[in-house]
């Protein structure tokens, strides 16, 4: 159309072909927009496999562990020096080192030199002269016996086994010395060296090797502090539920503690922290590091979502059953607490069950109240010192060392497995309880 | 007795004054046979008197316990040698904390000053006595309120009435927890941020362009002033949440669409509870995933074109924060396109216009301040996002618009600011209040907005 043509003159072929014309570009624009809209919802899948993929991947491994076979001999002449029956104490304080040493000899007796057996030494972990005392310690008559034991390695030989660093060269060597390497491969030769399940990473707390850190100090920690405020934040935010929805007049009043519930409900988690460091362990003293203050800023922080879930799943009761139970005489609180809130229940305890798995997934507000030191004991009350799975997260994240890189997936691993338990649990709750009026 | 052998004793008395109660209401009616003379059920008459033997001696337990550390430390201090009691506040202190720690036995007797050796035995004989008085008027408290309300039962008297306005305090109790958290926010983060004005005046921290929050150890140290200008911080803010608006909104917002518009009913029942996956994700996870799997990925990819990238960039924690926003985003959207009435798109079709055209310019249209809404609550969320970027941003203060470069956020120095041990009056601590509160207004204001047009939207298609 090179020349403007009066719009009167258009005869019904032309406007057929102007609209088949356009149609075709409108078709398009339709398949485009289409696109764009599959485009973005296959991105959000790729996003959500390529991250587990990596986690998985990286984490794996950190459920097996190399352990080195040693033949240990209990010198009676090492753990008891002065001769005689080696006493508890002497059992307990003995050079277990000394003992590795001697196996690890025998099993390179050609390694001479101070330099070199000490790099052979290296070899396993530090970690291992205590697993041996404790064997020693709780098992009978061991001393002056010979067995074969299984040894942790250290972290390097670990990455090493599992491929995760460089072998390394004479000229430019990897975390391992090319002597450490040469042992390293006669061992794997010699079924010397394997990958056995990884009972540390399971039972110890936190430690600054490697190799002898494990997720249990944490897996604790978030016990105690989920518990207390579940504890806590249940009962509280299905009261305050119960009041809004049954009792509360609509007023001012209630307006105003019910924006206000929604508006906490959108607060940053850290600000929550701010208010625990200032008020619980400034203001009233209580202990740093503690899973009872932590418990406390993660019962604030879950009030609002327990307490929305709580109101939603009583305003699924039909008013008739509250009619009827008023009807044959009941009181107001007897018709919520024997008819109510059982029907009720199934709903609050889904809402309540993914407002803790949003607490255990929270790190921020921890960090503020000084759960984020390095705690190596397993916490045994809620006073004590502990740590969150999170936060050993957070913590391992930082660590330089590439042993805890797979630590890190590892303990990742541990939280969505305790996360995908939590939340499987309230669907099946909500799918087998959840009644249609 | 030890408080929490106390409470224990106090339980068990509650459990026998609910027995004496109930025995005694049917008493009054002459056994299980005048039941029916009764106002209440007797388990009632049994609750009333167990609430009113526990409650006001476990007031006052919670009271006393509260308040008999500062007390009896008060006492001790005041009979501590003239030299001591002059000790300026800080290391008052420190004197204080270490009776407390030969009293907790952390320190032996025999180790300790002399001062403070006698300090330590005052401490736990006036303990003592305060533990002999608590038990007494624990226990008479309770003894009292039972005896008093078992006295009061007669058939007449309205104990299901009683218990329950009693009960009904207790969830208006429950209830106020929440306005007391937010007052508890206001004043804790307030008061702090005050006294941070204090030191450092308030246009100084909102339009000073220099943050490096060193305070001196000692006096004569070199740059000791620190500065407190948090523009860098707000900037570096706005930068990160505004790469992850620029993923979270087309990608969230396109999602919602394609799943409330144009999928298969079995594709959307699928593939919606695998998006929600990513809400359900740890913050510390994406943080991890940012800082070690995104952070190099982009610098070898930088590296590669010969683009710089920091390996802390603004762009690999915004990226990630992005894609955590999209299922916040896309569900919020979802619900109101949901809510927009199919006559509306009837009415588009019958004039002609395709899908898409419909959605475009009448869906949406229809739904637009919903969604700006929930556009809003998600930049409010990745304001206050915490986790991502501690692990994937960096500390340093820059003040620039280059997503390649590391840059710090407000959330990130109130972190570094108060991990660790920490004094809590220097500036530099107080700092990270004053940064709190700006956090807290400025989230709440978007809240408050946010939430408002959300539930106009809702009553306008109701």
């Amino acid at each position: 159309m090179s020349s403007p043509t009066p719009v009167a003159r258009i005869t019904p072929k032309e406007t057929q072909a102007r609209v088949a014309k356009s149609l075709r570009r409108r078709y398009w624009a339709e398949r485009r927009f289409r696109f764009y809209g599959l485009a973005a919802v296959l991105l959000g899948i790729v996003f959500v496999v390529f991250l587990f993929g990596t986690i998985f991947f990286k984490g794996a491994s950190s459920f097996r562990q190399s352990y080195i076979k040693v033949e240990v001999f209990y010198d009676p002449a090492i753990i008891a020096p002065n001769g005689g029956m080696p006493s508890a104490q002497d059992i307990a304080n003995a050079d277990y080192q000394a003992i590795i040493r001697t196996g690890l000899r025998k099993l390179f007796p050609q390694v001479e030199g101070r330099k070199d057996i000490r790099d052979l030494t290296r070899l396993v972990s530090g970690g291992a002269a205590f697993d041996l005392r404790d064997r020693v310690l709780h098992t009978a008559g061991l001393v002056g016996q010979t067995e074969t034991q299984w040894l942790l390695a250290s972290d390097d030989v670990d990455m090493l086994m599992k491929g995760h660093i460089e072998r390394g060269t004479e000229a430019e060597p990897g975390p391992l010395n090319q002597n450490q390497v040469a042992w390293f491969d006669q061992l794997v030769k010699n079924d010397g060296l394997e990958l056995r399940f990884n009972k540390t990473f399971f039972s110890h707390g936190d430690s600054r090797e490697p190799e002898q850190a494990g997720v249990w100090g944490a897996v604790m920690g978030s016990l105690f502090t989920l518990a207390l405020t579940l504890l806590l934040s249940f009962p509280i935010g299905v009261a305050a539920a119960i009041y809004l929805e049954e009792f509360a007049h609509k007023n001012r009043w209630t307006d105003l503690i019910e924006v206000n519930i929604n508006n906490l409900a959108a607060v940053p988690s850290i600000v929550f922290g701010l208010l625990g460091l200032a008020v619980f362990i400034g203001f009233f003293g209580m202990p740093r590091s503690a899973p009872l203050v932590g418990a406390l800023v993660l019962t604030l922080l879950t009030l609002p979502t327990i307490i929305i879930a709580s109101r939603a799943a009583l305003k699924g009761v039909p008013p008739s059953i509250r009619e009827a139970a008023l009807g044959m005489g009941a009181s107001k609180i007897q018709m919520v607490t024997h008819h109510v809130l059982p029907l009720a229940m199934p709903g609050m305890l889904t809402g309540t069950i993914i407002g803790m798995a949003r607490a255990l997934g929270e790190t921020a507000p921890l960090l503020m109240i000084g759960m984020v030191a390095f705690i190596v004991d397993v916490p045994k009350s809620v006073t004590d010192p502990a740590t969150v799975l999170p936060v050993q997260v957070f913590l391992w994240s930082d660590s330089p060392e590439r042993a805890f890189v797979e630590r890190t997936s590892g303990a990742i691993i541990v939280l969505l497995g305790f996360l995908v338990v939590m939340n499987a649990t309230a669907v099946v709750l909500r799918n087998k309880f959840e009644r249609r009026w | 007795m030890t408080p929490a052998a106390l409470l224990v004793v106090l339980v068990g008395l509650s459990l026998v004054a609910y027995v004496l109660g109930k025995s005694r209401a049917l008493a009054t009616v002459g056994g299980n046979r005048g039941i029916r003379n009764l106002h209440s059920l007797p388990s009632y008459y049994g609750a009333l008197t167990a609430l009113w033997c526990a409650i006001p001696a476990l007031l006052v337990l919670g009271a006393w316990a509260a308040f008999q550390d500062a007390i009896i430390i008060k006492l001790v201090t005041s009979h501590m040698p003239a030299t001591v009691q002059s000790l300026p506040e800080s290391q008052l202190g420190l004197v204080i904390n270490d009776v407390h720690n030969v009293v907790a036995g952390n320190v032996s007797f025999d180790n300790a000053r002399p001062e403070i050796r006698a300090a330590a035995q005052e401490y736990l004989q006036l303990r003592s006595i305060s533990r002999y008085a608590l038990t007494a008027l624990v226990l008479a408290i309770g003894i009292v309120g039972m005896v008093l309300v078992r006295t009061r039962i007669s058939p007449q008297f309205r104990a299901r009435n009683a218990v329950e306005q009693l009960v009904e305090w207790a969830l208006i109790g429950c209830s106020l927890i929440a306005v007391l958290t937010t007052v508890g926010i206001i004043l804790s983060v307030a008061f702090e941020a005050a006294r941070f004005f204090g030191k450092v005046p308030w246009y100084e921290f909102i339009f000073g362009l220099e943050w490096s929050p060193q305070t001196a150890i000692r006096a004569d140290q070199v740059g000791s002033s620190g500065s407190f200008g948090a523009v860098p911080l707000f900037a570096g803010t706005a930068l990160i949440s505004g790469i992850a608006m620029l993923i979270a909104v087309p990608v969230g917002l396109f999602s919602a669409i394609y799943l409330a518009e144009y999928a298969h009913r079995n594709f959307r029942a699928w593939t919606k509870p695998f998006l929600e996956v990513l809400a359900g994700i740890p913050t510390v996870v994406y943080g991890f995933f940012a800082a070690l799997t995104v952070g190099p990925m982009l610098r070898a990819w930088g590296e590669s074109i010969g683009l710089p990238v920091a390996s802390e960039s603004a762009l690999a924690a915004g990226l990630v924060m992005g894609i955590m926003i999209v299922p916040f985003v896309s569900s919020l959207a979802d619900d109101m396109i949901t809510a927009v009435p199919q006559s509306l798109r009837d009415g588009a079709y019958a004039l002609g216009a395709t899908k898409s055209e419909t959605i475009k310019q009448v869906v949406v249209r229809a739904a637009l301040p919903g969604i700006v809404g929930g556009v809003l609550l998600a930049i409010s969320r990745a304001i206050g996002e915490t986790m991502i970027v501690v692990m994937a941003a960096g500390l340093a203060a820059n003040l620039t618009a280059n997503p390649f470069e590391a840059v710090t956020t407000v959330t990130v120095q109130i972190v570094t600011l108060l991990v660790g041990d920490q004094e809590f009056d220097s500036p530099k601590t107080l700092a990270a209040f004053a940064l709190g509160l700006v956090l807290f207004l400025v989230t709440l204001g978007l809240n408050i907005l946010a939430l408002h047009i959300v539930k106009k939207y809702r009553e306008q298609y109701e």
